[in-house]
């Protein structure tokens, strides 16, 4: 017995299947009867930018001279039928994010932050904000199934609209914005009892199909005198049909949103398991629009999961026109930050991993309607720091252009990058690092 | 008082001269000939104007309308007053899926009967259909009040926010968390208000309607309810 107690024993072992983080989540589910919801995009790891490079210069293409020679970051969207396209500085826009999951401060902050960056923001559902038209010189207005706060005046306000099909983050579902956010003020704005849990409506209420489509974006044209581009947003999940549809009825701008996107409320399992990863869904979308002969005529806006200026790099090679940012800008505002490491742990969460944005307890005063937390967030220090970043990305971006000899973003192409996996080099449609091989187009 | 050709002058012109009207126009009283069923006839209106359409219309005759008083001599496509403010929309005929669709305010009349979803998610809007209504009406319907004197398709109010539903006639089902409620006296006002609005007091007792409402049990999401969703 003794010579047996000393004998090696197996060390414990985690399975591959059930790891620790899978039963836990089991046990919550046991426990509660309810799935999770959570903010955020697709936490787990997917084929993303990181596995593309750049190549620079060689003897072959000359690079641009670093602060010398100019590479130009300004952007037209909007250009194909309305009277009045948007004009901006840097191709990285912000994303739009609901007043009611976002603090009002958070939305002023947004406005502040993109008017001093030269780009655009976006309202989200539940309407637009006197707050965030006051304080953002170019606001894009979307218009969402619930129309919730839906306003022919705001539409009238708006420099472009943005008709909202779908999100990367959730493909095929609707909006939810939980009891404990709706206050007197967001249940006003959206004609509901305060504290009742608010379903948006997964469908347009007046239309299905592209044919409707096309007869409802004619009808926006003329409500607003054919002056604002019309934008559509789909999530990623069939790209080059759903560009080709957009731009078939009639889309100035299509805004294609991949899985990594991020959401205020949704189902765990949506988030994780339905749609593309962005880096998957821009080449056919570009396809689309190439074999339309629309391609830089119906721009192309790509968002989820863009952090960096080498992301907005990537994509602009890859075919877009303009990014656009939902999470990076909540980070730049405060959003998940160490100083509030003590409150994130009272919420038996940490810095960094904090996503029940629904719950509307926001230590950092972003995903929160509570008077208290909202006034942590200085809307003017927090759209300043908004602004550092945008503009942080744009250098970054042009630094990588200017490598690769380019005197504007747009001038980057697929041929300026590898992939570092085969995943990548399939979905990007560029060849494996040092191989001439590009998985799907090309042999061995 | 202007009349309009649309099928000589085309729809972007009329809309653009209805937009320029000013609240004080001496130009309230306009005739559009000749519809042919154009889309978005009369949409995005700001003044206290009359319209009268001469004929059919197609999809989202007189959406997002404010202040004017539209009034189609035909039937109506999709859509018709769609996201309306304030204003008055009289549909001599029949209308086709999602009259009213999101209203805030106003009144649409309907002297027809209207297809599915009328009233979808509606937000404070009055509806008044004097035939019948069909499948999903007052869907996610959240304020406002749909009067029908004829009968319900199926599905009636599924998912129902505050939005108070009067039918005369059957219902053919009601959909998720929509209940038959008692009728009392200020519901009876309510529902005499709308029919003298829309023309009707005293040819129709509102003592012959039903009322649904919600339940209100899908207002916070519960495990027990899951099946309802
Ligand atoms: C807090 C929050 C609220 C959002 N609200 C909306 C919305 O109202 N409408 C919408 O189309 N997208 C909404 N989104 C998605 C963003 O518009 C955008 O698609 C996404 O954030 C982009 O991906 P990223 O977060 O990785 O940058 C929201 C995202 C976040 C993080």
């Amino acid at each position: 017995m003794a010579e047996n107690a000393k004998a090696p024993r197996t060390a414990p072992r985690y399975s591959a299947t059930f790891t620790p983080e899978v039963m836990s989540e089991i046990r919550r589910a046991a426990a509660t009867g309810i799935y999770d919801i959570r903010g955020a995009g697709a936490k787990r790891k997917l084929p993303h930018f990181d596995d593309l490079l750049f190549l620079g210069a060689s003897i072959s293409r000359y690079p641009l001279e670093g602060y010398r020679e100019r590479c130009s970051t300004e952007v037209i969207l909007g250009s194909r039928f309305a009277k009045k396209p948007i004009h901006l500085k840097t191709p990285i826009t912000i994303a739009g994010m609901s007043f009611g999951s976002l603090s009002a401060n958070a939305k002023e902050a947004l406005g502040r932050g993109a008017t001093i960056a030269g780009t655009s923001t976006t309202t989200g559902d539940g309407g637009m904000t006197p707050e965030e038209r006051g304080h953002s010189k170019t606001l894009v207005y979307q218009y969402l199934p619930s129309r919730y706060g839906m306003n022919p005046d705001d539409l009238r306000r708006a420099d472009a609209i943005e008709v909202v099909i779908g999100q990367g983050a959730k493909p095929g579902g609707g909006g939810m914005l939980l009891g404990q956010k709706i206050t007197e003020r967001v249940a006003g704005m959206r004609c509901l009892p305060a504290g009742v849990d608010q379903r948006s409506a997964c469908r347009h209420p007046d239309w299905t199909g592209p044919d409707d489509l096309e007869i409802k974006i004619g009808e926006l044209r003329e409500v607003t005198e054919w002056e604002k581009p019309i934008y559509v947003k789909v999530g990623a999940s069939r790209p080059y049909y759903d560009t080709a549809l957009a731009a078939k009825a009639g889309a100035d701008v299509v805004v294609l949103d991949g899985m990594q996107g991020g959401t205020a409320a949704t189902q765990d399992v949506f988030i994780e398991h339905v749609g593309l990863p962005t880096l998957a869904a821009i080449r056919p979308a570009v396809q689309a629009l190439r074999d339309l002969g629309l391609h830089r005529k119906v721009q192309l806006i790509v968002s989820g999961g863009i952090r960096s200026g080498a992301d907005v790099a990537k994509v602009l090679a890859l075919g877009a026109d303009a990014v656009a940012i939902g999470t990076g800008a909540l980070i730049a505002l405060g959003d998940n930050d160490p100083r509030w490491e003590d409150e994130y742990q009272a919420l038996g969460t940490t810095a960094g991993a904090y996503d029940d944005w629904h719950e509307g307890k926001d230590p950092a005063g972003i995903t929160t309607q509570d008077p208290e937390l909202m006034k942590r967030l200085d809307p003017e220090l927090a759209g300043r720091r908004l602004a550092n970043y945008l503009a942080v990305m744009t250098l970054e971006a042009q630094t990588i252009a200017r490598a690769c000899g380019k005197s504007h973003l747009h001038n980057l192409e697929p041929e300026d990058l590898v992939a570092l996996t085969i995943e990548a080099a399939a979905m990007a449609q560029v060849p494996l690092a040092g191989t001439s091989w590009v998985p799907g187009q090309t042999g061995l | 008082m202007p009349v309009y050709d649309l099928r000589s002058a085309g729809l972007r012109d009329l809309n653009r001269q209805l937009h320029a009207l000013r609240p004080d126009t001496n130009e309230t009283h306009w005739t559009v000939q000749n519809p042919d069923g154009a889309h978005a006839i009369a949409a995005g209106l700001d003044a206290p104007v009359t319209v009268e359409i001469e004929g059919n219309v197609g999809y989202y005759c007189a959406g997002m309308n404010k202040l004017a008083n539209v009034v189609i001599h035909g039937s109506a496509g999709t859509g018709v007053a769609e996201n309306m403010m304030s204003g008055f929309v009289h549909v001599k005929g029949d209308v086709s899926q999602s009259a009213g669709a999101t209203s805030h305010g106003g009144m649409l009349v309907v002297d027809g009967n209207a297809g599915a979803r009328c009233g979808i998610s509606m937000k404070g809007i009055d509806i008044l259909v004097k035939g019948s209504i069909g499948h999903m009406s007052a869907f996610m319907a959240q304020a406002g009040t749909l009067t029908v004197l004829g009968d319900a398709g199926e599905a009636l109010g599924d998912s129902l926010y505050e939005a108070r539903l009067y039918v005369r006639g059957s219902v053919k089902s009601l959909g998720a968390d929509c209940i038959e409620k008692e009728m009392r006296d200020e519901h009876r006002e309510q529902l005499y208000a709308k029919l003298k609005a829309a023309g009707l007091a005293g040819e129709v007792d509102p003592g012959e309607f039903r009322r649904y409402g919600s339940a209100r049990t899908l207002y916070h999401f519960h495990v027990d309810n899951a099946g309802a969703y």
